[in-house]
């Protein structure tokens, strides 16, 4: 999809499809699932430490909070890693996980 | 000074008095939490300045000193958690996962726990090999490998060892402290000299701080107590006073003076809720938090800071005399 070009050059505002997947899940999972969103082909991510509530009330270590990791897939890639998630994570851990359409500008750098 | 005196004086100490205000504040759902970053950065300072003491009194000690209590310590880091393990099976009908998962707390060490014997021990002016911290190390990491172990051979497979044995080994608490130690080994007790005034001195005062924090975070897992039954409720009470009397008594054989033996018997009653709670979370996934993040935080370490270290001083001065 393209946007619209103004005055500014074309290639500025033009922007790709892509999914963001956002998993938050108890910070001990941290760098498992950075190293998994790495190996199913994401190129980069964002991690935030957050706080909240959810069905599991129960934490590892509570005091140390959980995390919410953000990171922008083509949708091939967002379905393994919800497939990937679903079947590894969910069964034990507290995590939740959506992917949602977003329009990226730079978008190739992405996929 | 007799015991109930002891007992006395070390419920009216700063520390037991600062984490009855934080499960005060917690019960009364005031406002008292630290920021996250402060506890972890109280934490971080009390792990390696524990270390950094330790290793500076053992870079006094000789080989052949240490050698036995070394021992000793490895010897009880294998022995509890397979005994806990047992009883939490046979007595308590637990899962392995369930069961492996508690044992692993009880096996390792809980070094505020460790931390408050030394305060209550300075406090009546009893002595106590400055080495200890450095045994401490050596008690944190083979109690949760033992308990993983026990599960993977009970239920043919699960957690892998390798990864557990990194996620024990490279953990905060566990690189804070080995390196800790190290590094008062290494600089020497002089060497440590001119670092002492932010390691040595303000600790105590640090500690009394982080206990109103654990107060707070004890207290909010209360909660959970109505979940993990009687059973376990009475296991984190007399498995702590058992195995204490154990410490006790393999510590004055292994030649530990009255403190040291206080302090090993407080090592080896206290239950681990820094190291343990990750390294089992990964390891042991279908294991419970409640049981044992309740019996470990919420009932051993309240009953150990309390009552229980003037408890096991009571059981070496029994032993020693």
């Amino acid at each position: 999809m393209h946007s619209r070009s103004g005055s500014t050059p074309e290639d500025e505002f033009r922007t790709v499809e892509l999914e963001r997947v956002t998993i938050v899940a108890e910070s001990v999972l941290e760098s498992r699932l950075i190293a998994l969103v790495r190996e199913l082909g994401a190129r980069g991510w964002t991690l935030t430490e957050v706080r909240g509530e959810g069905s599991r009330g129960v934490r590892a270590s509570e005091w140390e909070g959980n995390v919410k990791i953000e990171t922008l897939v083509p949708k091939a890639v967002a379905d393994r890693l919800l497939a990937s998630l679903a079947r590894d994570y969910f069964p034990h851990y507290a995590v939740v996980a959506y992917a949602d359409r977003v329009r990226v500008v730079r978008g190739e750098k992405y996929s | 000074m007799d015991s109930l005196e002891l007992l006395r004086l070390n419920l009216t100490s700063p520390m037991v008095l600062g984490f009855a205000l934080g499960v005060f504040a917690a019960l009364v759902k005031g406002d008292l939490k630290l920021p996250d970053a402060v506890h972890s950065a109280i934490g971080a300072y009390l792990l390696f300045a524990i270390g950094l003491k330790g290793g500076a009194e053992l870079s006094k000690t000789t080989i052949d000193t240490i050698l036995l209590p070394t021992t000793a310590t490895l010897l009880v880091g294998t022995a509890i958690p397979i005994l806990c393990y047992a009883v939490l099976r046979r007595l308590g009908k637990f899962g392995i996962s369930d069961a492996a998962a508690i044992a692993a707390h009880y096996g390792s060490v809980s070094i505020v726990t460790f931390t408050a014997a030394g305060v209550y021990l300075d406090a009546q002016h009893t002595t106590y090999e400055g080495y200890m911290s450095a045994l401490v190390a050596f008690l944190e990491v083979p109690g949760i490998l033992v308990a993983i172990l026990i599960a993977r051979v009970a239920s043919k497979g699960g957690a892998s060892i390798r990864e557990s044995l990194h996620e024990v080994l490279t953990g905060r608490s566990n690189l804070l402290l080995v390196g800790g130690v190290l590094i008062g080994l290494l600089a020497g007790a002089e060497g440590v000299k001119p670092v002492a005034p932010f390691f040595v001195d303000p600790f105590r005062g640090a500690l009394t701080l982080f206990l109103i924090d654990m107060g707070l975070i004890a207290a909010g897992r209360l909660r959970d107590l109505k979940r993990v039954g009687g059973f376990l409720v009475g296991f984190a009470i007399v498995a702590p006073m058992i195995n204490g009397a154990l410490g006790a008594a393999i510590g004055t054989a292994a030649g530990l003076s009255l403190g040291g033996a206080t302090i090993f018997a407080t090592m080896v009653a206290s239950a681990s809720y820094i190291a343990a709670p990750v390294a089992v979370r990964i390891a042991l996934p279908d294991a419970n938090p409640a049981f044992y993040l309740t019996s470990s935080l919420a009932i051993t370490f309240p009953f150990n800071l309390t009552v229980g270290i003037p408890l096991y001083h009571a059981f070496a001065k029994w032993i020693h005399s």
